[in-house]
């Protein structure tokens, strides 16, 4: 029935991967060009929506099912709060990284990547449910429709 | 050269703008919200706030579209017509609009070195960076350090409302009494 998206199959199959490149170069950037967790999240989602869209959200939801991307969001919410509790079982204020690693310059960096990484998963994941959550009460569309 | 692109991105904005609000075709309608949110990126980038620019390209121009196509596939393809007279939305409109742009009239001009934006914090922060968190990026220090505090506030507010998205539209309730109300 799709097969008349062939340009956008081919596409679509070329970008994924650089998407996904990209996204994880934001990420692990942010400390020294623009991006960071929320733009790599977003990104990251871009890419598994992108998928979703063009080829098949129910093989999507099967590799990546509703409640392990749930869960997802709270691990990155944890993530970003264990990092600052992290600090205070350390001896120092909750979100400071003072204590987090050899000398103190190391340390911030370390508590910004582990902070980034962690806004990174939330902001990936619940874009990712609330995009299955939209998407998958939907039928597919006839182009007609549009 | 920074004025005329300034002056040519907002005259696009404008149109795309007013082109939004003649349309009745949604699917247009959104597209053109895209294009929107892409010119406002470009402006950003203009103004040198590129994160800004990034978050606003990345998730207006990106995410929204895809959420928009999937709510108007969900809902109506085209604008329902109204019957009753635009006067009093024109007029709230008007007013409004004149109200903001009396309160520019008090802003400072954009880098204006005695913005209180600028005369705050923000001067130490750029004096501090190198040697207490030694990130080429000061935007990142801020955010993912001097400012931890907010950006967890962020990070919850993003989560939150996701939860929020998941439980109006996953269909719970609706699974659960066709199980019979079992998995209790």
């Amino acid at each position: 029935m799709n097969d008349h998206h062939l340009i956008l199959r081919v596409v679509a199959r070329i970008l994924i991967a650089p998407i996904f490149l990209y996204g994880l170069y934001v990420q692990f950037h942010g400390d020294f060009g623009p991006g960071g967790g929320f733009q790599a999240g977003v990104i990251f989602a871009v890419g598994f929506i992108l998928y979703g869209t063009i080829f098949s959200l129910r093989q999507l939801r099967a590799k990546f099912p509703d409640h392990v991307i749930h869960r997802l969001m709270a691990v990155g919410v944890l993530m970003y709060g264990g990092t600052g509790v992290l600090g205070m079982i350390f001896g120092d204020n909750f979100l400071n990284y003072g204590q987090l690693g050899p000398y103190p310059i190391a340390a911030q960096h370390y508590g910004i990547i582990a902070v980034e990484v962690g806004v990174g998963l939330a902001v990936f994941a619940v874009m990712l449910s609330v995009y299955y959550a939209f998407a998958g009460r939907s039928g597919s569309i006839d182009d007609k429709d549009w | 050269m920074e004025l005329a692109l300034t002056l040519l991105l907002f005259t696009l904005l404008v149109t795309t703008a007013i082109a939004i609000v003649f349309m009745t075709r949604l699917f247009a309608v959104v597209m053109l919200s895209g294009v929107f949110s892409l010119l406002a990126a470009l402006l950003f980038i203009v103004m040198d706030a590129v994160d800004v620019a990034f978050t606003e390209a990345a998730v207006g121009a990106g995410i929204s579209t895809v959420l928009m196509l999937s709510t108007i596939a969900l809902t109506a393809r085209s604008e329902t017509p109204t019957r009753t007279s635009s006067w009093t939305p024109l007029a709230v409109v008007v007013l409004t609009g004149s109200v903001l742009i009396y309160g520019t009239l008090d802003m400072p001009n954009f880098g204006d070195p005695t913005a209180p934006v600028i005369s705050g914090v923000a001067a130490g922060y750029i004096e501090r960076t190198p040697s207490e968190i030694d990130v080429p990026n000061i935007v990142t220090a801020v955010l993912a350090s001097y400012r931890s505090f907010d950006t967890f506030g962020e990070v919850v507010v993003v989560f939150t409302a996701g939860i929020g998205v998941v439980l109006l539209l996953s269909g719970l309730g609706r699974r659960r009494r066709r199980q019979g109300g079992s998995d209790r």
